[in-house]
């Protein structure tokens, strides 16, 4: 394999909770957001990243990018440490690390300026990192509009000229726009209509394959996780249950989680009977996770080991990582 | 704007039947017709709604009054928005049942524990006593199915009763919506843009496409030999977790309705128009049990899913 453009050890994120009291507020707690992620993406690979709301997954994205500072751990970015450039780094150091690494977010409503026409908003990073000089200006972003599929006219329009599909393919020319190696795309299609998803699923397939740019794709949606994603990591309540090429999670995955969250998908075609392996309960709070495996209260498999222990990560087919203590037992 | 023009289409009881449709299809604003409480300024301008034989918009407001909720049901999608922050689980659904029956209040809160316990709510004498705020967005739309079941309906409208929900959270949703059908032998209609969801809730479904029909079939055929281009494009467009295929988008955008396409709808999007499709509305055609609005659908030879 490839050597990873991006190497995530360790990583951990918590969030204070404070309690206000009559003088002053007191610490009752912390959220456990990234709770020692370890993984590694390679180049020109996507990486899925799964899991239900409030498991830490966007958090993991921003930490990642330091849009979040981190609490301890350590991200490399083709060999450079992005925490340690950020703070002790040049000047030239750092604006080449932000260029090199990108975010493209879930809601494009919210997230372009609606004063800006798009060509404000995509030359916005040349301005700030002059790696382009001005005279090329025009020809670089009629190139990347055309590379997300809209015309050179778009250029002078305003968000709110654009539909939901069209405003991400903006988005996602902006995150272009620095050249970056390696992009994290935080639900860039839950908020897309059925027929619009596809369109958006395709773009971020042709990057990767023709422009050779790495991918952490966010999402709670397994199947479209499944389309563009060749590794695929599953988070729970700040911590990877399983991590595993795609193929091997979606077809023997070996922790009850991923079985689960897998059974749980309807699948479209009536012909399909599934057998669901329905979870009791909620996801439990991040604030104080439950002791040992921190699926046990919902774990169907569930014993007293998994109560008391925390199951190690660990690889137990060659690329195939699972937190689970009996992970042996959903082997085929 | 027509929001829903020209929507016919039939539910026979005990077959639930899925209104399938993207943002701006009318799927809503079907239902709400259904029920007459579509938002002002909208209103229904033609048509008939037939329940058990009777014609809905032939009723006064108080005759609508004892069948909303009485006969038929409905779940929106925002449990956040439809439960009152104000009240207390228990006596937001004893509300519902007193308003519905003459019934002292004690009965009227054994009922409310026998409808919490009906969706399966754990702990339900201290959810009871619960405000919506406590409880999580499972458990919230669990109530809100409870008290559109308090009434004992006929008929269930679910709008989009998953799509606020985590995956496993929508499977103990989609699961209890199921059971419930049979226990209590009522009727659904539920509304999703979710193939899977049809796929696995429905027995028939019926296609929405900018405020029209495209199509109206059993599930399994509409699956497996869809007739209108839209269906068969919808199926080549949206994954599946079991297994990788090749996506097939279906270009261009949802069109406005205030200025909708000519002809039919789907032409600036269709693989397969012709001129007639620019200039011709298709009729909606019934053929074999089934219904489609293409000029086209006798010669295409469609794929499914």
């Amino acid at each position: 394999m490839d050597a990873p453009i991006v190497r995530v050890k360790d990583l951990f994120k918590h969030f204070p909770v404070y309690e206000k009291g009559i003088l002053m507020k007191r610490k009752v707690g912390e959220v456990h957001a990234v709770d020692g992620v370890t993984f590694e993406i390679v180049r020109g690979e996507t990486l899925g990243l799964v899991g239900e709301s409030g498991c830490g997954k966007t958090t993991l994205g921003k930490v990642i990018l330091d849009l979040e500072p981190k609490d301890s751990g350590e991200v490399l970015l083709d060999g450079k440490d992005v925490h340690r450039t950020l703070e002790e780094g040049t000047r030239e150091e750092k604006k080449q690390l932000r260029r090199s690494m990108q975010m493209v977010f879930q809601n494009p409503y919210g997230s372009l300026d609606p004063r800006m026409t798009v060509y404000d908003i995509i030359s916005e990073a040349f301005i700030i990192h002059k790696h382009i000089p001005q005279a090329q200006w025009n020809e670089r972003i009629y190139e990347l509009l055309k590379l997300v599929g809209l015309e050179e006219y778009h250029a002078e329009r305003y968000p709110h000229e654009f539909s939901g599909g069209q405003r991400q393919r903006i988005s996602i020319a902006r995150a272009l726009a620095t050249n970056p190696k390696f992009i994290i795309a935080d639900e860039p299609v839950s908020s897309l209509d059925v027929s619009i998803r596809a369109q958006i699923l395709e773009l971020l397939e042709e990057l990767q394959k023709r422009e050779g740019i790495s991918f952490m794709y966010i999402s709670h949606d397994l199947s479209s996780v499944r389309q563009v994603s060749q590794r695929v990591a599953v988070m729970y309540l700040g911590i990877l249950m399983e991590y595993a090429p795609a193929d091997a999670i979606f077809t023997t995955p070996l922790n009850p989680y991923t079985i689960a969250l897998l059974s749980a998908v309807p699948i479209p075609d009536p012909e399909k009977k599934v057998k669901r392996l329905v979870l009791p309960g909620d996801v439990p709070s991040p604030i104080n996770p439950p002791s040992g495996c921190r699926f046990h209260p919902r774990c169907p498999y569930a014993q007293q080991l998994c109560k008391d222990t925390v199951p190690d990560f660990r690889e137990i087919e060659p690329g195939h990582f699972v937190a689970c203590h009996f992970a042996e037992q959903f082997q085929k | 704007m027509k929001a829903v023009d020209g929507v016919s289409f039939t539910v026979e009881k005990g077959r639930p039947l899925g209104l399938v449709g993207e943002s701006g299809s009318g799927k809503t604003v079907t239902a709400l017709s259904i029920l007459r409480v579509v938002p002002r300024p909208g209103r229904v301008v033609g048509g008939e709604i037939s329940f058990n034989g009777e014609n809905l918009l032939m009723k006064s407001e108080a005759e609508m009054k004892g069948i909303r909720g009485r006969r038929i049901g409905y779940v929106s999608q925002d449990p956040n928005s439809s439960l009152d922050p104000l009240f207390t689980v228990g006596s937001q659904l004893a509300e519902v049942i007193q308003a519905h029956e003459k019934v002292p209040k004690s009965e009227a809160a054994a009922r409310v524990l026998k409808l919490l316990q009906l969706v399966r709510i754990s702990d339900p004498e201290a959810r009871m006593k619960a405000y919506p705020h406590e409880l999580s967005g499972g458990m919230r739309q669990r109530v809100a199915i409870a008290r559109a079941l308090a009434g004992e309906p006929d008929l269930l409208i679910a709008d989009e009763p998953t799509t606020n929900l985590d995956v496993t959270i929508q499977a103990q949703v989609l699961e209890l919506l199921k059971s419930l059908q049979q226990e209590l032998g009522m009727t659904l209609i539920l509304i999703t843009h979710d193939m899977g969801i049809v796929a696995e809730m429905t027995e028939k479904i019926v296609v929405l496409y900018a405020g029209r029909v495209a199509e109206i079939a059993g599930t399994r055929e509409a699956f497996a030999t869809p007739k209108h281009p839209y269906t068969a494009a919808l199926l080549k467009a949206v994954p599946r977790v079991d297994k990788r295929k090749q996506l097939i988008p279906i270009g261009g955008n949802i069109p406005n309705l205030i200025t909708p396409p000519s002809g039919c709808r789907f032409h600036p999007r269709c693989k397969y128009v012709i001129d007639l499709c620019v200039s011709k509305d298709p009729p909606l055609e019934a053929i074999g049990g089934r219904e489609v609005a293409c000029h086209r659908w006798n010669e295409l030879k469609l794929e499914g899913a």
